[in-house]
């Protein structure tokens, strides 16, 4: 079953019309970014997805169910660009959140949250204040969030935006493993070209007013999940990666000029 | 007044910012913040003092504050039990003034209704001089029960409290509202898991803010007639019978006793919001 598939797929507000014809299928376990300038609708799409913004037509279908029920089913992980970890919990508490709201038990979610911990390299932290942790602590934390009720999605809104460069390649490493042990889907919104091929199986590249995809890279990957960070390192230094990245810079650059 | 530091610094800590009553105030800037207003309040008590003796100024005008100390000595056990009654109702007053804010404002973050009853009638008590209204309690209830002045107080307490807690409920980050609408939380586990441990610092501010109000209206109650057996009586009647430097040390009690509630409602908030903010014990739920 498909994680996520979106057929002619339209979203308008007052003045703008964000999303315009919009067709796109992530597959299960398939890693797939959406680029594009500023306000070309990437969010949006994420968002509705999400079943945080509603459709004003085509359909959209999560998880081989409406995206209602998959919200309502914890289908679906999410992390923003803000980590948005709440202050007076602590980080296990923080990353027992979703299945505290899903009522599951006292001992089962402090287990949970704390393989969770351990997967995202904080175990350490588990007893720590969000405010105790730099940004990319803070965002992995979020991550291992967005992880808790096992979802076979991952919807994730340039969670990375905020961290500096190196601490953004680490995660970027990182968070490939954790999709490779998990087998989640991700669909993972960006800014940054270089980061959209080193992770995805695909590259959605978008274009503005109206928000359309303009064309879809195959990413450098097809299926293969390093699971090694320095392997993911190699990654950057090939001619592949500079392929790919010129080709995702050329369909930009194309979608601009349209 | 020997120490003005503290009520000046409440003017310029901006109320419910959560860092600000976070972060803590030590090194030289501590010892300068009590050192300088000590300094500046002997200097004051000294010229006073030679004001009033050298000036030859009349002493219903004001006292000396040799004069004013001497009274002190005098009535050191009334000062205390008129002290402590006054002190009672304040607190009593502040405790159910508290507690009926939160009450109010938590229903009127949950229930419409309660909002648009409430929160008008809150902000028209906010508006209005509402030690005005002891004589009216006086007169319902009675002259000879506490009764009067502690609903005073306790009407006194309830709107800042009302108000700051309904802003600290208002005031949650888009992005925590998002994660519980994709959490798919009902509205019960988001009132309980984010608006409220959220509120915490401003319910807290709201009670700094009340806890030196409610001894003001206390002592003001008094004035409106009832039991003669608290500061504010005592001031009155020791003014009416010339005995003004009985009167001045009754006042001096009086700001003792305003100071004490400041300083538990500055701690009781530094406590919690810290407490809060910082490592729990144990990470457990
Ligand atoms: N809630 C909203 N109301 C009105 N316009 C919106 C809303 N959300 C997004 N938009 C508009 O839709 C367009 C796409 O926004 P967005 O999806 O946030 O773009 P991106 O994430 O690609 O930068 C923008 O022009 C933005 O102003
Ligand atoms: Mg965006």
């Amino acid at each position: 079953m498909n994680a996520v598939v979106l057929a002619d797929l339209d979203k308008r507000f007052a003045a703008v019309h964000a999303l315009d014809g919009i067709e796109l299928t992530v597959g299960q376990g398939e890693f797939v970014s959406l680029i594009g300038p500023s306000g070309c609708g990437k969010s949006t799409l994420l968002r509705v997805v999400a079943d945080l913004e509603q459709p004003t037509g085509g359909t959209v279908e999560v998880t081989g169910k409406s995206a209602r029920q998959a919200r309502l089913d914890q289908d679906y992980g999410i992390a923003f660009q803000q980590a948005g970890l709440l202050d007076w919990r602590s980080v296990v508490q923080n990353v027992e959140l979703p299945l505290q709201v899903h009522g599951v038990g006292k001992a089962e979610r402090r287990t949970r949250a704390l393989e969770l911990l351990e997967l995202v390299g904080l175990s350490d932290f588990a007893g720590s204040r969000p405010a105790e942790l730099s940004g990319g602590m803070q965002q992995r934390v979020a991550i291992a969030r967005a992880l808790a009720p096992s979802p076979k999605l991952l919807l994730m809104d340039e969670p990375f935006g905020a961290l500096d460069e190196m601490t953004r390649e680490r995660m970027q490493a990182e968070l490939l493993r954790i999709a490779g042990e998990t087998g989640a889907a991700v669909l993972f919104v960006t800014h940054s070209i270089p980061e959209a091929v080193v992770l995805s199986d695909r590259i959605v590249v978008m274009s503005p007013r109206p928000g359309r995809i303009t064309e879809i890279v195959a990413g450098r990957r097809p299926g293969a999940v390093p699971d090694d960070p320095e392997e993911v390192e190699d990654v950057r230094e090939t001619g592949a990666f500079f392929e790919t990245v010129t080709a995702v810079r050329e369909a930009l650059r194309k979608g601009a000029a349209a | 007044m020997t120490r003005p530091t503290p009520v000046s610094e409440r003017h310029s800590r901006s109320v419910g910012l959560n860092e600000s009553a976070v972060r803590s105030r030590g090194g030289w800037r501590g010892t300068s913040s009590v050192l300088a207003p000590v300094g500046f309040g002997i200097a004051v008590l000294v010229v006073w003092q030679l004001v009033v003796t050298v000036g030859g100024l009349p002493s219903f005008l004001l006292p000396a504050p040799t004069a004013i100390a001497e009274q002190i000595g005098a009535q050191f056990p009334v000062l205390l039990s008129t002290g402590a009654v006054t002190g009672g109702n304040a607190l009593v007053g502040l405790v159910l003034g508290f507690a009926l804010g939160v009450l109010l404002a938590v229903l009127a973050a949950g229930v419409r209704v309660v909002s648009d009853l409430v929160t008008p009638v809150v902000l028209a008590a906010g508006a209005i001089p509402i030690v005005a209204l002891a004589p009216v309690f006086t007169t319902m209830f009675g002259s000879t029960t506490e009764i009067p002045r502690r609903l005073v107080v306790m009407v006194v307490v309830v709107v800042p409290v009302y108000v700051s807690t309904a802003r600290g409920l208002r005031q949650v980050r888009p992005v925590h509202d998002e994660l519980m609408v994709a959490l798919a939380a009902t509205r019960r586990q988001y009132t309980r898991f984010v608006r409220l441990p959220g509120a915490v610092p401003f319910v807290m501010t709201g009670l700094r803010l009340a806890a030196p109000a409610a001894v003001i209206a206390a002592i003001v109650a008094e004035y409106f007639g009832g039991l003669q057996n608290g500061l504010g009586s005592r001031i009155s009647s020791a003014a009416a019978n010339t005995a003004y430097a009985r009167a001045w040390a009754f006042v001096a009690a009086s700001i003792v006793l305003g100071l004490l509630f400041f300083l538990a409602g500055l701690l009781a908030e530094r406590l919690v919001t810290r407490t809060l903010l910082s490592r729990p014990p144990g990470g457990s739920s």
